[in-house]
């Protein structure tokens, strides 16, 4: 069973720099990362979009191995702004989480 | 068990609130690479290194270190490491294991960098002790709060300073001032170039016919972040070297794994050695623009390639054999002693 926090959906809603909207899962930046985790960077978007909490948190240790290198978002065909979302879920994480601020 | 985290990022942010730094330097090792070389203090332009190149060595110890660790049953001291760390500069133990060849490497990067700068007739100053690292580090992990703070406290220092205009020297300090600090300092207007940006302004002389050639390796930050791709390819050409340009290059870099060296040092040393293969693949003469990238191509290549910096390239073109010039460069001898660094 899949527990959905509408905090944590509305807080993606409202988090600086925060913005997968354009997203049409075509899947260019999960083929392109060097790392080549599959839950990299798309999947990962629309779990936090929808709230899913759990699988946000279990993925913390993908959402810090991002390079940020930003080879998904050249190649983003809606041109959305892969890194900074990485950076707004990793702030997210750190104030929520970790307590780090 | 894998690093953990939370820790980690602990230190980072409880080492710049109360020491400035990541990973705090001491004053000689901060700013020993300026010896003898006459720079005036401060200025309104000034060349700024973050301290990048000279944390190089320490970070590099740091990863093996950290390399050890991973997996260990150490990791679950790291919590404690913290809470140590809170009184007692733990980085300082890591800097004694540090390589002095690493920072021999560093300390000519930047003085090759003064050298060139001064060649294409660049003034310029340098802020010494009073120069900060300018907090990537945070602002990559997504540590907003601490990296706002850090970039207010460092931008106040420059303008207290007079500083108007800095000539950056890597690509992670010149993304910082460029893209984040204009969004984390209100009214940010201080001026920022990178060294290679202001060379190629400079229009450099065209060398006799290229006898030399070399692989680039562009790094993530220049290419994608900072549209600095042509600059390196036209200063080298310039020099009279053939550029030769491998699989996934100029805005198709590939990354050379650094940003994975404090968390996944296993992770990163996979990377590094995917992009050896494909430097490889084009030739042995890699050149680097990152001092993150030469640390963890040279780690990864071992002796499969010669990896130098750009600056150490140009600088060695300028001499009437830049062959040799390279080759003492990566055997450690002659130019460190022509330019006396310890």
């Amino acid at each position: 069973m899949t527990r959905v926090s509408p905090e944590l959906a509305a807080r993606m809603k409202k988090a600086e720099g925060f913005d997968a909207n354009a997203c049409f899962h075509c899947g260019t930046c999960t083929a392109l990362c060097p790392l080549g985790y599959k839950i990299l960077p798309r999947k990962l978007f629309h779990d936090a979009m929808l709230g899913l909490e759990d699988r946000v948190r279990a993925n913390i240790p993908q959402i810090f191995s991002c390079l940020l290198c930003r080879m998904c978002e050249a190649n983003c065909p809606s041109g959305v702004h892969i890194t900074d979302n990485i950076r707004s879920l990793r702030s997210l994480i750190n104030r929520q989480v970790f307590g780090l601020k | 068990m894998p690093l953990p985290i939370a820790p980690i990022l602990g230190i980072f942010v409880d080492n710049v609130r109360k020491r400035g730094s990541v990973l705090p330097l001491s004053k000689r090792t901060a700013t020993g690479w300026a010896r003898g070389l006459d720079l005036p203090r401060g200025g309104e332009t000034v060349l700024y290194t973050g301290n990048v190149y000279q944390m190089i060595p320490a970070i590099d110890a740091m990863s093996t270190q950290m390399a050890m660790l991973e997996n260990s049953f150490l990791t679950r001291f790291f919590g404690i490491g913290r809470l140590v760390n809170k009184f007692v500069n733990m980085s300082f133990f890591m800097g004694l294991t540090a390589s002095s060849e690493k920072l021999r490497h560093a300390n000519r990067v930047l003085r090759d960098i003064v050298g060139l700068l001064r060649n294409a007739g660049v003034e310029f100053g340098y802020l010494y002790e009073d120069e900060f690292y300018a907090g990537a580090l945070l602002y990559d992990d997504g540590l907003d709060e601490a990296f706002g703070e850090h970039a207010r406290r460092v931008t106040a220092h420059l303008k207290k300073l007079g500083v108007r205009r800095l000539i950056t020297v890597d690509p992670h300090t010149t993304q910082m001032f460029r893209q984040a600090y204009p969004r984390f300092v209100k009214d940010f207007d201080i001026e920022v170039q990178n060294y290679l940006e202001v060379l190629a302004q400079a229009h450099p002389r065209r060398a006799e016919p290229a006898d030399g050639e070399v692989v680039v390796h562009d790094s993530c930050i220049y290419a994608r972040y900072e549209n600095i791709c042509e600059q390196p390819r036209e200063l080298l050409r310039a020099a009279g070297l053939s550029v030769r340009e491998p699989e996934l290059s100029g805005k198709s870099t590939h990354c050379c794994g650094g940003p994975l060296e404090s968390l996944f040092p296993a992770e990163a040393h996979r990377i590094s050695g995917i992009r050896v293969d494909l430097l490889e693949a084009e030739g042995k003469n890699v050149v680097t623009m990152c001092p993150f990238c030469w640390v963890n191509l040279s780690k990864a290549a071992g002796d499969r390639l010669v990896v130098n910096d750009i600056a150490n390239v140009l600088a060695a073109c300028g001499q009437r054999d830049h062959r040799a010039a390279l080759k003492a460069h990566v055997a450690e001898d002659n130019l460190v002693r022509a330019h006396g660094v310890a």
